[in-house]
């Protein structure tokens, strides 16, 4: 009896947390469709007013531009660090393996108005910032070792003696990695391209910083925000979470099946 | 016998781009922080020099002192919230729910973890402004409106939306992991619940913990989002100095001296913290 009732009174403070948790998006999206200037409750009408001003924004579509391009570059190119990273981890063993691998997992570690700050500095001096490539560079280096460590969990589960095998039945090193470890890794590497999109496609302290004039969404966002309350940030915000959220989603659900798969 | 030292092709490949990249992408900015802390500007420019100007100037500011203090003990005590109101729905998920349903809570919190934090913050703001949501549902038992915004309780909040869902995952797989058989023995000992939580459990999940609080306090000490527009930024936190001093002044050579203070003071804590995380207990030989 009283573990039972132990059981409900912490189901209901897991349900809490989660209120807490998802509130703020639930919010943004219910906000979204409403009339009301400032929203509260009780809610003002159904109103798809905020959708249509940001449809008919000029900007906000090129911001959008740049958010896809880089978003899905700085995917390409964080994954592919990611995976470089990971095999060598998994195949080699080697003097100084420990630095080279703090190389590649500090950086989400540090702050990120640090990494805006000496991005800013850094690439100005070199004349690459204020480009949209800027943010590609900058964000590949934030992402890239979620990348690895998505690609060298999938790594773990691999056999290292499949990848020997291919050498025994007289493959090069280049077509095992070709024929054994890519196909192995590629539901890893997809989840990979979405969980480095999506932690791109949010990020604006760095963005903000290195990218000039060349807005992406979440810039457009901490625009807004600054002036006054706006509630077309909402329309924006409930675009950014669906592009987002569906991404990390994907991410998951990728990695999971091909798991439950590969240990039935 | 020797191996011999071919230049081995293949290795390179998948070994060399990323040290160039990260040199030339991050460790490049980063040295580089610490070169222009010895710049000075004048007329509006960074120029080249070797002078502990900037240094002076904001080591000897009580501003900064503020600031630097305000930082660390806002970062620690939402550290320490986020670990505390986390617990309970950790220990949920650890020990009274099946695998299925752990996976799935842990499925769902990594969702808002990477999801835009600056949005959720935003919808913040509206639910605790004066006339906002939150109010309004209190207004319907007849309390406040109270004063949320612009306070130390609006920035804890925007703290906790960044860090919550991470506190629980680490403390879900930690516990998780430990052997309830373990705790099984405990309770047939005769130890209490809240013993057992105090006297096994912890001890048992230490570092993962460690790590956890880590983790929660590095967020919020970086993050100027939740003090910019929850808290009002009355107090400006460390991030907010360094947004200012960059977009306003064009000081970045001061700005590059609070982030270098910022990362010696993670890197200190962070190394302690580990340092505690794996360290052995006192009388166990395991």
């Amino acid at each position: 009896m009283k573990v039972r009732g132990s059981n409900v009174a912490l189901g209901l403070y897991v349900a809490l947390i989660f209120t807490f948790v998802f509130a703020p998006i639930v919010f943004s999206l219910v906000f979204s469709f409403n009339s009301q200037r400032f929203p509260t409750i009780p809610l003002g009408e159904f109103s798809t007013e905020w959708y249509v001003k940001i449809f008919n924004d000029e900007d906000v579509w090129k911001a959008v531009r740049n958010s896809v391009i880089v978003s899905t570059s700085t995917a390409v190119l964080a994954t592919v660090l990611g995976f470089c990273t990971a095999y060598t981890d998994f195949r080699y063993n080697f003097r100084f393996k420990g630095p080279y691998l703090a190389l590649i997992l500090l950086p989400p570690t540090i702050p990120l108005i640090i990494m805006a700050l000496a991005m800013l500095a850094w690439l100005s001096r070199i004349g690459m910032s204020g480009q949209l490539w800027s943010i590609i560079l900058a964000h590949s280096v934030l992402t890239a070792p979620f990348a690895m460590a998505i690609i060298r969990l999938r790594l773990h589960q691999m056999d290292p003696d499949l990848e020997a095998a291919a050498w025994n039945l007289g493959g090069t090193e280049w077509q095992a990695m070709r024929h054994v470890i890519v196909p192995f890794c590629a539901p890893a590497i997809v989840s990979a391209l979405c969980l480095t999109a999506a932690v791109s496609f949010d990020e604006f302290a760095v963005a903000w910083f290195v990218s000039g004039l060349n807005k992406t969404v979440p810039i457009v966002i901490l625009e807004i925000v600054q002036g006054n309350i706006d509630p077309t940030v909402n329309a924006i915000g409930t675009f950014v979470f669906l592009t987002s959220m569906t991404l990390v989603i994907l991410a998951q659900l990728i990695f999971i099946s091909r798991q439950i798969k590969s240990h039935s | 016998m020797k191996a011999q030292r071919k230049i081995d092709v293949y290795a390179l490949t998948w070994r060399l781009p990323i040290i160039l990249w990260q040199l030339l992408f991050f460790v490049g900015p980063v040295v580089f922080m610490i070169v222009i802390s010895f710049f000075v500007v004048k007329n509006y420019r960074m120029t080249e020099a070797f002078e502990f100007v900037n240094w002076e100037r904001m080591l000897t500011r009580g501003y900064f002192w503020d600031s630097y203090w305000y930082t660390l003990f806002i970062a620690s005590l939402s550290a320490t919230i986020a670990m505390i109101v986390a617990f309970p729905a950790s220990w949920a998920l650890a020990f009274r729910a099946s695998e299925t349903q752990r996976r799935w809570a842990v499925f769902l919190l990594i969702i808002p973890f990477f999801t835009s934090y600056l949005v959720r913050t935003f919808s913040w703001y509206v639910i605790l402004a004066e006339s906002g949501v939150l109010n309004a549902i209190l207004g319907y038992v007849g309390l406040g409106p109270f004063k949320m915004l612009n306070t130390h309780f609006g920035t804890i909040i925007g703290y906790l939306t960044l860090t919550l869902p991470l506190a629980v995952i680490l403390q879900t797989i930690t516990m998780a992991n430990i052997d309830k058989t373990l705790i099984e023995a405990a309770r047939n000992l005769g130890c209490k619940p809240l013993a057992t939580i105090w006297r096994v459990v912890l001890p048992l999940s230490k570092t993962g913990f460690i790590v956890a609080a880590l983790f929660c306090f590095i967020l919020a000490f970086g993050d100027f989002v939740a003090p910019f527009y929850l808290g009002g930024s009355q107090e400006p936190t460390l991030p907010i100095l360094i947004l200012d001093t960059t977009k306003s002044g064009q000081q970045w050579p001061r700005a590059a001296v609070v982030a270098i203070m910022m990362m010696a003071t993670l890197f200190t804590i962070a190394f302690t913290a580990i340092v505690l995380a794996y360290r052995k207990p006192k009388g166990t030989n395991a």
